[in-house]
């Protein structure tokens, strides 16, 4: 199968600046320097690049709403909190191939017109850390960031900030206030962050994974991207399969490959019998049917969401119950506090979750929590409560009899 | 202007106008709960979402800017479920403990679920244990009562400027704090109560001393007298029935004196003769016989003050030594009525009406005992005593007017002015021409000082000598003041300083609420009385005159000194 973000991982030492440029790695830059910044934007907009962080935006859209801001400076943000269960793609891109992003974030920069650029990333990922920081300053040593980079005009300085280790610091107006040194906490959209993000400034923010494609498509060009895998939504994708399968780990496959095919094929097959899935991690709606395709428009017409391409793989001596209530904890948990939705209405499904998961569930319950998934989605401000209650509306519409099954009697 | 509908009715606003204000055009309030009028829109209850077409999800409306063509509905059967639920979630983990909260009735919570019609809460929620805020003298936090609206946090932010709370922690644990939770009481909170206005529950309130000041009236060994400031009379209709901008002077003495008061005196006798005090130095400081700084800042309101001992104590010697009305009335109970009437003064229990929650504060200041006992033993604010009123069953409205004793009771117009926003500056400049002139200053009125602007500034031309002054109410708005001064650059000759968004009638002991519109109110309420008075320069007040011959000597004297003139101290910041 076509890897295009790993396609060079297996070099040895490929976090050498050197063993980069030798396997073709800045040629991108170079290329991209010498086309104007509307034309890098065309090139990723032709791709039909979306995010790979969850929201599944078009990239070359965000770049270009950014760029056409009038306000002064401009950053680009890339997005490496990672902080989903079950999530762990952007970390094998950082270890193994840091410059790769490190390219990717000067041409981003350069595309957008902004002259800084910040990767904000999880606080444990000690190593990737480091590997980025060491790949930033070869990247200086070697002119391709700071002033006038490759002859050119353009000057950018790219800094790596180490996240508090909240799961919300990923969502990503919270994450422009913790950058900021405020607390975690989701901002009011509009505005949006390509008119107003980090220190109230454009902004256009983007996933590890999302990014790292962008080296690609200019060597290639964008046409080129477009073909590979779901024309809905083209290229590779990074899915992080876990759960009851074999082989867990992190595949790079074209998208639209199906789930049957990403649990039996690379994953080894299910451990006992298949029961569901949770396509795009905790945040996710549950799907029954392994003939869904595993590409952003297939997914959500499936009733879910790929998301950042946690695949979580249920057998059938799990209960669903059970599976809601671990996702509703993790969320109580998470959420930053700020609105009632979320706060409340998390902790409370938590207790009733908790109560059926005991066996003590009460029937009339089964209808608040539908209510209550819905108001959720309706008020939260922000998409960790938006989508808190997937998986435990699911459920509820998918296996109702488990529910029932738990009800005191 | 941007066009849209709401409910079907065409409206057009400025652009930038929230969804909410928008709807106000078309008679629509839309419920809120974390939205309070005068501070920044938060948008985290989620209470005031409406539905607008072609959006996925419901939308703030408090946060939300109108848009072109928007078509806006308020109240669908979507909206109003949602609300219901959003109110139904704060209910299930709420104390329930209404009955006894002191925002029984007051509550904006319990009345939203009553407008919004929750009708049942079918959560079971865990009810929190988080450990009370006791540490302040003023105020109590109690956090299980907390919605987290942030209304406090924004109040104590963003108008004061003193940010001593916050939130911390996340998900359940969130909670407002102070820093490393040390409690109020230990930290640069002014005890201004602001907070205490603009929380929507029973979660902040001041610490009451009923009980106590209950105990002192029964007892027959106690010689228990009151005094009132000036904003009382201004406010405490409102709390017994009465519109905003009813004065009640004659029936606020009334009713002290049927709840057992033994003698019932008026904090604007102790207002006359702060002028006396605090005017006579600022002439001296112009004249440049008091070797003290200009300009001179007013010290009348204990929040100001240890703001200032926190945050600008290179300006304390700008600060002018007379102590606060309550503070020069505290001592003179002890002393020199004890005296004229021969009553022990270990049996008189000072008792003071305040708008101030920092008053409390103040009253136990370690300083405050220049009479040989604690000067003021007890700080009751507007709203316990209208409970106490309440309690003794006064019928307060059919209650007849009586006057307070005279002797510690008289005043004039330039003191009941005290209690609005460039009221003191006013007073102080009808008593400082005389000192300078000799003659009287013939128009009273100095408007340029009065009214709700933040700062506000006059120059008033005393024999050639052009005094420049300058008022701020709110710490926020002071700042600048402050800044000015501490850069070298201030202007100005006397500066006015207040705590409270607009003075005090917007104290943190006065009737429930952060409406500037209703302090105008009050504020203007104290200048109508003012108007009436025939005698409204505070040298004028024959009370003032006798405290002088009979006891005191003169202003600023030694006896003055001891009794009236305070010390400050330089605070840490933590
Ligand atoms: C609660 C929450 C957590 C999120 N965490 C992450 C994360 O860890 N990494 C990430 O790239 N995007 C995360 N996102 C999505 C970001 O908000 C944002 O959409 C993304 O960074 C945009 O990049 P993209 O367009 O490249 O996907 C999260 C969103 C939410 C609501
Ligand atoms: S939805 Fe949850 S995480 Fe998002 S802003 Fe509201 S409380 Fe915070
Ligand atoms: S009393 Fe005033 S200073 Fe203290 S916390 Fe409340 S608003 Fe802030
Ligand atoms: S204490 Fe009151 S004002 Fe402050 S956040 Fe809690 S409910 Fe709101």
């Amino acid at each position: 199968m076509e890897r295009i973000l790993l396609k060079d991982v297996d070099i040895p030492n490929l976090c050498e600046i050197d063993v980069y440029i030798d396997s073709g790695g800045y040629k991108a830059l170079e290329k991209a320097l010498k086309m104007t910044p509307k034309e890098v934007i065309e090139e990723v907009k032709r791709s039909r690049l979306v995010g790979r962080g969850g929201a599944a935006f078009p990239t070359g859209l965000k770049w270009e709403f950014t760029r056409k801001e009038k306000d002064e400076p401009k950053f680009l943000v890339c997005n490496a909190d990672e902080g989903e269960p079950g999530t762990f793609k952007d970390r094998v891109l950082m270890k193994n191939n840091p410059h790769l992003l490190v390219e990717a974030m000067v041409i981003g920069g350069y595309a957008i017109g902004a002259n800084k650029g910040v990767i904000y990333i999880r606080g444990e990922y000690f190593e990737e850390i480091g590997r980025l920081n060491k790949a930033i300053k070869e990247a200086r040593e070697k002119g391709y960031i700071g002033e006038g980079i490759l002859g050119s005009g353009f000057s950018y300085e790219l800094q790596v900030y180490r996240g508090a280790g909240a799961y919300v610091c990923g969502e990503e107006s919270a994450l422009f206030e913790s950058l900021e040194g405020g607390r975690g906490c989701a901002r009011e959209r509009p505005p949006f962050p390509a008119q107003y993000g980090f220190m109230g400034k454009p902004t256009a923010i983007n996933n590890v994974e999302t990014l790292c494609n962008v080296p690609a498509i200019i060597n290639n060009g964008g046409e080129w991207y477009s073909r590979i895998g779901s024309p809905a939504s083209p290229g590779t994708k990074f899915f992080c399969l876990s759960g009851h399968v074999n082989k867990p780990g992190v595949y790079e496959l074209p998208t639209g490959i199906t789930l049957r095919e990403l649990i039996e094929e690379y994953g080894g097959g299910v451990k006992g019998e298949f029961k569901a899935s949770l396509p795009g991690g905790v945040s996710s709606s549950l799907v029954t049917d392994t003939d869904v395709k595993l590409d952003y428009k297939s997914v959500a017409d499936a009733g879910s969401m790929l998301g950042s391409g946690a695949v979580i793989v249920i057998n059938s001596s799990t209960s669903i119950v059970d599976v809601a209530k671990s996702c509703i904890e993790f969320f109580v948990r998470e959420s930053c506090g700020q609105c009632v939705p979320c706060r409340e209405g998390t902790r409370r499904a938590n207790e009733i979750l908790g109560r059926f998961a005991g066996g003590k569930g009460k029937v009339e319950d089964i209808d608040l929590l539908l209510e209550l998934g819905e108001v959720m989605y309706d008020t939260a401000r922000c998409g960790l409560g938006q989508a808190a209650m997937n998986a435990t509306i699911s459920a509820i519409k998918m296996f109702k009899d488990e529910f029932m099954g738990r009800v005191e009697s | 202007m941007v066009a849209l509908t709401i409910n079907g009715e065409h409206v057009k606003v400025p652009g930038g106008t929230s969804i909410m204000d928008a709807a106000k055009e078309v008679h629509i309030n839309i419920p809120h709960l974390c939205y309070l009028e005068g501070l920044e829109p938060y948008g985290a209850c989620r209470v005031c979402v409406v539905e607008v077409e072609g959006e996925r999800r419901l939308i703030p409306s408090c946060i939300r800017e109108v848009s072109e063509g928007m078509k806006v509905h308020t109240h669908s059967a979507r909206v109003r479920h949602a609300r219901r639920m959003l109110i139904e979630l704060l209910l299930a983990n709420h104390p329930e403990d209404c009955f006894t909260c002191e925002r029984n009735q007051k509550c904006e919570l319990l009345k939203l679920a009553y407008e919004i019609c929750v009708g049942d809460v079918r959560f079971e929620g865990e009810k929190p244990s988080f450990e009370l805020d006791e540490t302040s003298p003023s105020i109590i936090r109690d956090p299980n009562k907390c919605v987290l609206c942030g209304r406090c946090i924004r109040v104590c932010h963003d108008v004061q400027t003193v940010r001593v709370i916050g939130f911390a922690n996340r998900g359940p644990e969130t909670k407002v704090v102070t820093l490393l939770e040390n409690g109020l009481g230990n930290v640069e909170c002014t005890n201004c109560g602001q907070c205490i206005h603009v929380c929507p529950v029973g979660a902040i309130k001041e610490r009451s001393c009923v009980d106590e000041v209950w105990t002192a009236l029964e007892d027959p060994k106690k010689h228990v007298v009151v005094q009132e400031a000036p904003a009382i009379r201004a406010a405490l209709g409102e709390e017994l029935g009465l519109p905003v901008g009813t004065l009640v002077a004659g029936k606020m003495h009334a009713a002290l004196k049927r709840l057992g008061f033994d003698v019932v005196f008026d904090t604007n006798f102790a207002a006359d003769l702060t002028i006396m005090e605090e005017g006579n130095e600022l002439v001296g400081r112009i004249t440049g016989k008091i070797k003290k700084p200009l300009p001179q800042f007013t010290s009348c309101s204990p929040g100001w003050i240890k703001f200032m001992e926190h945050f600008y104590p290179e300006l304390m010697e700008n600060v002018s030594t007379c102590k606060s009305p309550q503070q020069m009335f505290g001592p003179l109970s002890k002393t020199y009525y004890a005296e004229k009437t021969g009553i022990d003064p270990e049996k008189v229990v000072s008792v003071s009406v305040m708008p101030c929650t920092a008053k409390k504060f103040e009253a136990q200041r370690a300083e405050m005992t220049d009479s040989g006992y604690q000067d003021v033993d007890y700080v009751l604010t507007t709203r316990e005593l209208a409970r106490m009123i309440k309690e003794a069953g006064i019928d307060f409205l059919t209650l007849p007017d009586e006057p307070a004793e005279p002797l510690m009771g008289m005043y004039t117009g330039a003191a009941t002015i005290f209690g609005a926003t460039g009221g003191v500056m006013e007073a102080a400049l009808r008593t400082a021409y005389k000192l300078v002139t000799g003659r009287e200053l013939e128009s009273l009125d100095i408007k340029p000082v009065r009214g709700m602007d933040g700062v506000k500034t006059a120059t008033v031309d005393v024999d050639g000598l052009e005094v420049k002054v300058a008022v701020a109410h709110g710490l926020g708005n002071a700042r600048k003041l402050l800044n000015e001064t501490k850069a070298g650059k201030s202007p100005y000759h006397f500066i006015e300083i207040m705590a409270c968004p607009g003075g005090c009638v917007g104290g943190g002991g006065q009737p429930y609420g952060f409406d500037m519109a209703a302090r105008a109110i009050r504020g203007e309420v104290l200048y109508k009385e003012d108007k009436e008075l025939t005698l409204r320069r505070s040298h004028e007040n024959p009370s003032i005159k006798k405290v002088y011959d009979d006891f005191l000597g003169k202003p600023l004297g030694k006896k003055s000194h001891k009794l009236l003139h305070t010390k400050y101290t330089k605070r840490e910041m933590t």
